[in-house]
């Protein structure tokens, strides 16, 4: 470890803001990898890929990937919110329901993962174990932006090899403050307020958007996110398990739980009225 | 679209389904039986297009009251089973997209019999379950592993329960509620399950 250190270590930075040598530098400093994977021998590797792997491009494709996901995150006066659900699918099957979709980078910045459960595990480990990197050469910690923008700049260079994920980057940062971005595999990066991701995206934008207020207080906060998750687990097939929680503030992000959905969906719904759609008399 | 499935007990048979009706992933309805009565013992359940569960479920509606009005008296599981069998091969060629499953108890004998099909009419007698729908697989497993011959009507009650429950936790388009039916000489129990609603 100690060699390790001494080998990453430079004098700190004089000044705070990051320049444009800084983000050279990072550009450099991350391996070319896409040379370190065995590709298909065939003429086109990225075609061959989508047809045998894509589920969107290909229903009938013979290799099924893990997938289906609700997770959002949006920012309030006292940090961010990151919530998830706990299922992987491949088909119709239940793979999992207690999948950890919060992939924690470091103890400010968390990921989520949404599309393919292997490519969002191994590249935000990745990017973790960059930003480590990236803290020991420069001895202070990655800004949300340097952090994503290296996710997103990795996923473009795959870009049409069958690639699926739709991750965010929460984390609050000096620099920065709080700091939330959305990157998915197709390379879009964006800095937002507000992110839904999955297949049950829409429920959950369905509640997250009628209730936000920039002025939530943490604990109005963290019951709107579990809310949300639960209207997404309800109606979408694909989403479902236990809801993770998670508030990130500027000491850094504390979890809120990790917890079954069932209890959660019948007190919602007998004491407080809501989900009138479901029976639970016969009549 | 989620499954019905049946099983024999001692002189009872219990039908049950889930009460799912969705498009792909977007869930639609959480009230959607999929369990039909055609006489004081004789159950019917349906899986398959939703259309057709409903175009099926009333044609055979049509097709018993005839038949009660000619015979003066109620259809016998067995003669179900065999005009369920003739009606869908009338449609050899142009299917309805269902699988249904015929369960109750013969009132001359007094025997339980329960029997499944596939789309155009081929039966499948069975003496201990069937099951049907888009979690058959799993309920093929929850049933060999739960079911034994000469189950007594609670202990019917229990098994069917925990094994559609068990086997709709694992199928991301089925569950959310289901209904079961127990069925005995001269009486019949329905029941609620408050499923999993996610």
């Amino acid at each position: 470890m100690d060699t390790l250190v001494s080998r990453y270590s430079q004098p700190a930075h004089l000044h705070e803001s990051h320049s444009p040598e800084d983000y050279q530098e990072l550009g450099q400093s991350v391996p070319p990898l896409s040379l370190k994977f065995a590709l298909p021998p065939v003429a086109n590797p990225a075609a061959f890929l989508r047809a045998h792997t894509d589920d969107h491009a290909n229903p009938d494709c013979p290799i099924k990937l893990a997938h289906g996901t609700t997770t959002l995150a949006f920012k309030f006066k006292d940090g961010i919110i990151v919530a998830t659900d706990s299922r992987a699918t491949q088909g119709d099957w239940i793979a999992s329901q207690t999948v950890k979709k919060v992939i924690e980078i470091n103890n400010c910045l968390l990921g989520t993962m949404a599309g393919g459960a292997a490519d969002c595990q191994y590249w935000l480990g990745y990017l973790g174990m960059q930003c480590r990197l990236h803290e020991l050469r420069h001895k202070r910690r990655i800004s949300v932006a340097a952090a994503s923008k290296m996710l997103a700049n990795l996923v473009y260079s795959y870009k049409g090899m069958g690639l699926s994920m739709g991750t965010m980057c929460a984390g609050v940062t000096k620099e920065e403050g709080p700091a939330l971005y959305y990157i998915d595999s197709d390379g879009t990066r964006l800095a937002g307020n507000l992110f839904c991701v999955g297949s049950g995206q829409t429920f959950a934008y369905g509640v997250l958007d009628a209730e936000w207020r920039y002025d939530l207080s943490a604990e109005e906060a963290l019951e709107l996110g579990s809310r949300s998750i639960l209207a997404a687990t309800h109606r979408d097939a694909f989403s479902g398990g236990f809801i993770n929680l998670y508030h990130v503030k500027e000491e850094g992000w504390v979890k809120h739980g990790f917890s079954d959905t069932n209890p959660i969906f019948w007190k919602t719904k007998l004491e407080k009225g809501e989900f009138s759609n479901v029976t639970s008399k016969l009549v | 679209m989620a499954n019905p499935m049946s099983i024999i007990g001692k002189n009872a048979v219990a039908i049950a389904c889930d009460l799912r009706l969705g498009l792909q992933a977007l869930t639609v309805s959480n009230d959607f039986p999929k369990i039909f009565q055609y006489g004081p013992d004789v159950f019917l359940g349906l899986t398959g297009l939703a259309t057709d569960v409903q175009t099926v479920s009333d044609l055979f509606r049509y097709k018993v009251n005839l038949y009660r009005l000619r015979e003066e008296r109620d259809i016998s599981p067995q003669t179900m089973a065999n005009l369920v069998s003739t009606s869908l091969y009338e449609k050899r060629f142009g299917p309805f997209f269902v699988n249904p499953v015929v369960a109750g108890i013969n009132r001359t004998t007094g025997e339980p019999f329960i029997c499944g099909f596939d789309s155009i009419g081929c039966i499948d007698f069975a003496k201990d379950f069937i099951v049907s729908g888009t979690s058959a697989d799993q309920l093929f497993g929850t049933c060999e592993a739960l079911w034994q011959p000469d189950l007594e009507a609670e202990d019917l009650f229990e098994t069917i329960s925990q094994a559609l429950l068990s086997a709709v936790d694992r199928d991301a388009l089925a569950g959310w509620g289901a209904h079961v039916y127990i069925v005995e000489k001269d009486k019949v129990t329905k029941r609620l399950l408050k499923g999993r609603q996610d």
